[in-house]
């Protein structure tokens, strides 16, 4: 079986996997709680706030635990929201091809009143900082611009949004769940204020993430109760989550180098092997790209098709098709790059990891190959495309 | 619990009747490619009954099963029972769609009723 959905989802690594089930059994006790065990237990979750922190430049007191990547995205953005309002700034600004997790929770503040500005991708998937200044006005509170792109691994050029934003007095949040522990991140150097990350997509477990806040950026609590992460974030800590997420980010941060130079040579072996399947195109940026993401569209054919197919084969990858989705639109994220319905369904997303050899990569390119010649042998577009009826788009 | 029934992966893995008809008298093209579904089927109808049936689809795995099923269940008919051919019926012989897949099977159904209506179109006769 090769794994080539680690934007969804990542194994955990064996060392948080230990982490965790040890913690299981000897930090079982509340950190809340004084006596033995539950400072034991205290003891752990504050080691694991400490390398959370050190593994993209901030202080402990920065960090706040939360269950993931969306709760972080959500109390990003609502703290900067309402200390915004306070102020009479009511302007966001945010990019059209954001995870959900941010683009909804800013449709909901729109209905409260706030106007939010969603700035261009263009073709290649990258925002321009000079675009984010000329949108930035008297009123704007928040940028919020992901760092790196889940579906097509673009990396923005946060550091200089940040340094816009820094200049301009306005907050600026990064969503960046696809990029900790895979691409260096320093939130000091990157001018970075608020900053979400997901423990599960850098092999460590699900139900656990964290929210960078730096010092002095007022917080608005999501979960009302105890005083758990100094009044920020209500409820029981998971320490074993938290410390196996710890865990997996040191060794992530450890092996980033010689990963990345892996990812990035089998990335570039995978898309070179796509581009020769005939009227197919790769999606977002060719370098400014995430070392482990591979998306492309084929014209003719449709993803959901494509992988079943490939799970036939023992393949197991993603697709921004809205038959995967479960809507009939297609990937917003291939509509905000300009890719039209009909070639958006036909898309294919590689996420490959760590694990994956050249062998494999090799297969994954034989194995699309023959899939969408096999689904285009069937295709009625692809018939008029090839008898000239329609003009091919890619 | 898998996406899909059996019946819905057999007929995905291993679709029957694909391809083109080239001296069809009944063509029928539904669907398209904005919302990733384009179903064309194909008929041969002789002396009312429809001897050959051949479909082309773009689509996802339950665009494709339908679209294998449906003219499973037709290749062979009376034109007139091929008229009552119900969305619901393709489905049911596919062992149930996911719900929000149902429309594939609407897809098929209208297909076929297209085709149908373009026989009809081309020979004047009133089925």
């Amino acid at each position: 079986m090769i794994y080539a959905d680690n934007a969804a989802t990542t194994k955990m690594s064996e060392a948080a996997i230990h982490t965790m089930t040890e913690l299981l059994q000897d930090a079982w006790g509340n950190p809340s709680s004084l006596y033995t065990h539950g400072q034991k237990a205290k003891e752990v979750l504050e080691k694991a706030r400490e390398d959370v922190a050190a593994a993209i430049g901030a202080e402990p007191r920065e960090i706040i635990f939360t269950s993931g990547g969306s709760e972080a995205d959500n109390q990003a953005i609502r703290s900067a929201a309402e200390s915004g309002r306070r102020k009479g700034k009511t302007h966001i600004i945010s990019s059209a091809f954001e995870h959900h997790a941010v683009l909804h929770t800013l449709e909901r503040l729109k209905k409260e009143g706030f106007e939010v500005t969603l700035l261009d991708v263009h073709e290649n998937g990258l925002i321009r900082p000079e675009e984010v200044e000329a949108a930035i006005r008297e009123d704007t509170c928040l940028v919020t611009i992901m760092t790196a792109n889940n579906e097509i691994g673009t990396i923005e050029p946060i550091r200089e949004i940040g340094a816009v934003c820094r200049a301009k007095g306005v907050l600026f949040h990064t969503d960046a769940v696809q990029a900790v522990g895979h691409i260096p991140l320093n939130v000091k150097e990157d001018n970075i204020d608020l900053l979400s990350a997901s423990a599960h997509k850098f092999h460590g477990p699900k139900g656990v993430g964290f929210l960078y806040v730096r010092k002095g950026v007022p917080v608005t609590n999501l979960i009302e109760g105890g005083a758990q992460e100094r009044g920020r974030r209500a409820g029981t800590e998971n320490v074993p989550g938290i410390a196996a997420m710890a865990t997996a980010l040191k060794e992530a941060i450890a092996h980033m180098p010689e990963n990345t130079t892996k990812l990035t040579a089998l990335r570039d072996r995978l898309i070179d092997g796509l581009l020769q399947i005939p009227h197919s195109a790769l999606n977002g940026d060719r370098a400014q790209r995430l070392p482990g993401n591979v998306n492309f569209c084929f014209e003719g054919i449709e993803g959901e098709s494509l992988l079943l197919l490939l799970d036939d084969k023992g393949i197991q990858a993603s697709s921004g098709s809205a038959c995967t989705s479960g809507s009939l639109d297609p990937s917003h994220v291939l509509l905000a790059i300009g890719r039209v319905h009909d070639v958006a369904h036909g898309s294919l997303r590689l996420s490959i990891g760590e694990d994956l050899t050249e062998e494999d990569a090799d297969y994954i390119i034989r194995s699309v190959g023959e899939v969408v010649t096999y689904l285009r042998g069937f295709s009625p577009i692809w018939r008029d495309l090839m008898a000239g009826k329609k003009e091919f788009i890619l | 619990m898998a996406l899909y029934s059996e019946k819905v992966m057999d007929h995905f893995r291993n679709p029957r009747n694909v391809g083109v008809i080239e001296d069809a008298n009944g063509i029928g093209e539904v669907g398209n490619a904005k919302c990733g579904d384009i179903m064309k089927m194909y008929l041969k109808i002789e002396d009312g009954i429809v001897v050959d049936v051949k479909f082309e689809t773009f689509g996802c795995g339950s665009a494709i099963a339908s679209s294998s099923m449906a003219t499973e269940l037709i290749k062979g008919q009376p034109v007139s029972e091929v008229k009552k051919l119900t969305n619901k019926a393709v489905a049911e012989a596919l062992d149930g769609l996911p719900d929000y897949k149902m429309h594939c099977s609407v897809l098929a159904e209208e297909a076929i009723q297209a085709a149908l209506e373009d026989y009809e179109k081309r020979t004047g006769i009133k089925i």
